[in-house]
């Protein structure tokens, strides 16, 4: 995988290790009794960088981001972030670290003030916490401030949940499947807090398994599939790797025929140089980067891991 | 192995988080102050218990002419102790857990050692609170409580062991459950230890065995302290051994608080550390679909 394989060197030529990259994982697996959900991850992270981990449900997203968080041990390979082994990380390293978990209805009867506040005071022997009232301005919960939780609206609490993530100024954010069950308005305005945490040069790492959320969020695209990083890079330069793949379509005698291949010039030549009129309703079409992540992701959630096996091919 | 919640005791930040625990405490006081579907919990069952004292009022204790409801106050007092450091802790740890707000703990700094300060501040304000509820109108509706200098004495460190007691005790049963609703399971043995242990009727005339069980429980001194402190004392001779026996007292409630000291942390750091987004999510989808 090249990518990947650039992101090893990169970590190799920084030694010492993790001096730059605020996560560092290579070859992570997790195996939960005989079920392997993970069978070697390798991905880097850079300050400043929003890395989306994209992939179909159940591929081991939630699984990788409750590891580099702390809250899950690992069955082998080498983690690193913020410099340290997540496993052993201490409230030092804790401080440093956002996560944005997905309330429900814990700290109902607390104002959005009073609970912004009294967070805010657990980083204070660490770092300087944002002040609860600009904090509450920067998510747009001002109207909403002396409030009670449990009366806020699905939307604003998913605001909240994302002040109380960033109340300790982290310097790396974990957002696991941010707009779940979002309506489209809702999605568009958290996109666009994201953008503007993006801005202020804090590390994101988020989830999702929509494609289209990874493109507009993210700097870099890991695709989590079948245990492993299958693709890395740019939703730009994944595009463009993936649009070297070609459809091609052709009727002989009236029979369809359905091919897919790499050099779509060539394989039209020779087509046409074995069998020559006879080839009618020839098509070609470049596979977009959605068609390609699509046939995957349905490959993968009917239980097939060809699919995925194709993909890498395509990503090599 | 060791993980981020090893920062439970000791550590930087440690100082700010046990002031983080205080505030965190009383703001929940404060809230269940101030939500009138909580201070109903604590009222209602202070009602009942008034009433059934009021019924009790011309009854007297055995081999006495004194009140059976005067007696029965302490020892109501005794066991709204026992029940809030146990049932109250074991519950909210219960749906907390469920809910994710230990969780949001385990993500700060700190995070759990605030949260357990604010619960012991919060269970023993609102425990406190509670038995004012029943002890203030029930002085005006019975006659025979007495204190004095001693008894203030007595009263002040049962109410503080027994907290200490049972609110350990609570915390790990209530870590044991990850379904609140499976949580009502230990109140049944919890109302049978009620029932053994005198709070309504004196035990001397139930089987010895049933009186030994009865006196492991901290309930039963409990109940005992609250009444040396509070009544006359030649009502000890109605007592097991014809005595408050404070040292007993003293001795069980020391020991149930020094078992729940050393296991608690044991219990709720490994819960601690089962937590994350992905098993609150699983309870999430259960719960919902108990609802639906």
């Amino acid at each position: 995988m090249a990518v990947v394989d650039e992101v090893d060197q990169r970590a190799r030529e920084d030694s010492p290790l993790g001096t730059e990259n605020v996560i560092e994982v290579r070859d992570l697996r997790m195996r939960y009794g005989t079920t392997d959900v993970l069978t070697g991850v390798s991905f880097a992270a850079g300050a400043g960088e929003v890395v989306a981990l994209l992939g179909p449900n159940g591929a081991g997203k939630t699984t990788t981001i409750e590891i580099l968080e702390g809250f899950r041990m690992r069955s082998a390979g080498e983690v690193s972030v913020l410099g340290a082994d997540p496993a052993h990380g201490d409230e030092k390293w804790r401080a440093r670290l956002g996560i944005v978990l997905q309330s429900w209805r814990d700290h109902g009867k607390w104002r959005v003030r009073e609970l912004l506040a009294h967070l805010g005071t657990y980083y204070t022997p660490f770092r300087d916490p944002w002040a609860a009232d600009e904090l509450i301005e920067v998510v747009g919960l001002s109207e909403h401030a002396g409030k009670r939780v449990s009366q806020l609206s699905g939307g604003q609490r998913r605001r909240l949940d994302v002040a109380i993530g960033i109340v300790g100024r982290p310097e790396l954010l974990f957002l696991d499947e941010p707009t779940a069950g979002f309506d489209p308005e809702a999605r568009r305005e958290f996109h666009d807090l994201v953008h503007k945490l993006a801005d202020s040069k804090t590390t994101i790492l988020l989830t999702t398994h929509d494609l289209d959320e990874a493109e507009k969020l993210a700097d870099r695209i890991l695709i989590l599939a079948g245990g492993s990083i299958i693709a890395n890079g740019s939703a730009d330069q994944l595009a463009r790797r993936m649009s070297t793949e070609a459809e091609v379509r052709w009727t002989i005698d009236g029979q369809r025929f359905v091919h897919a291949t790499v050099d779509a010039t060539p394989f039209v030549r020779e087509l046409f140089a074995e069998h020559g009129a006879a080839v009618e309703d020839l098509e070609v079409r470049l596979a977009s980067l959605e068609d390609t992540y699509m046939s995957m992701v349905r490959g993968f959630e009917g239980g097939r891991t060809e699919a995925v096996r194709e993909f890498e091919e395509v990503t090599r | 192995m060791t993980t981020p919640t090893q920062g439970l005791f000791g550590g930087r930040g440690t100082a700010m988080a046990l002031r983080s625990g205080l505030a965190r405490g009383r703001i929940e006081t404060r809230h269940t102050l101030t939500t009138r579907a909580d201070l109903w919990n604590y009222i209602f069952p202070s009602l009942i218990f008034l009433v059934v004292m009021a019924f009790m009022r011309g009854a007297t204790v055995p081999g006495t002419n004194f009140s059976l409801g005067a007696r029965t106050l302490p020892s109501v007092l005794g066991m709204g102790i026992a029940f809030g450091g146990l049932v109250t802790t074991m519950m909210s740890l219960a749906i907390e857990r469920e809910d994710g707000t230990l969780l949001r703990a385990k993500a700060t700094p700190n995070g759990m050692l605030g949260y357990l300060v604010g619960k012991v501040v919060s269970v023993a304000g609102m425990t406190v609170i509670a038995q004012l509820l029943v002890f203030v109108p029930a002085l005006f509706m019975l006659d025979g409580i007495s204190i004095d200098a001693g008894g203030v004495f007595t009263l002040l460190w049962v109410v503080v062991l027994g907290l200490l007691a049972t609110l350990p005790l609570g915390a790990m049963f209530g870590s044991l459950f990850s379904n609140p609703r499976n949580a009502g399971i230990i109140m049944l043995p919890v109302m049978g230890l009620v029932a053994i242990s005198g709070i309504f009727y004196p035990i001397n005339a139930m089987p010895d065995w049933l009186q030994s069980v009865a006196q492991v429980s901290p309930i039963y001194w409990l109940g005992l302290g609250m009444r040396s402190a509070l009544l006359p004392d030649n009502l000890a001779a109605v007592e097991i051994g014809e005595s408050w026996r404070h040292l007993e007292t003293f001795g069980v409630l020391a020991a149930w608080t020094i078992v729940g000291v050393i296991v608690a942390p044991i219990v709720l750091r490994r819960m601690a550390r089962r937590e994350s987004g992905s098993s609150i999510a699983e309870r999430r989808e259960r719960a919902m679909k108990r609802i639906s």
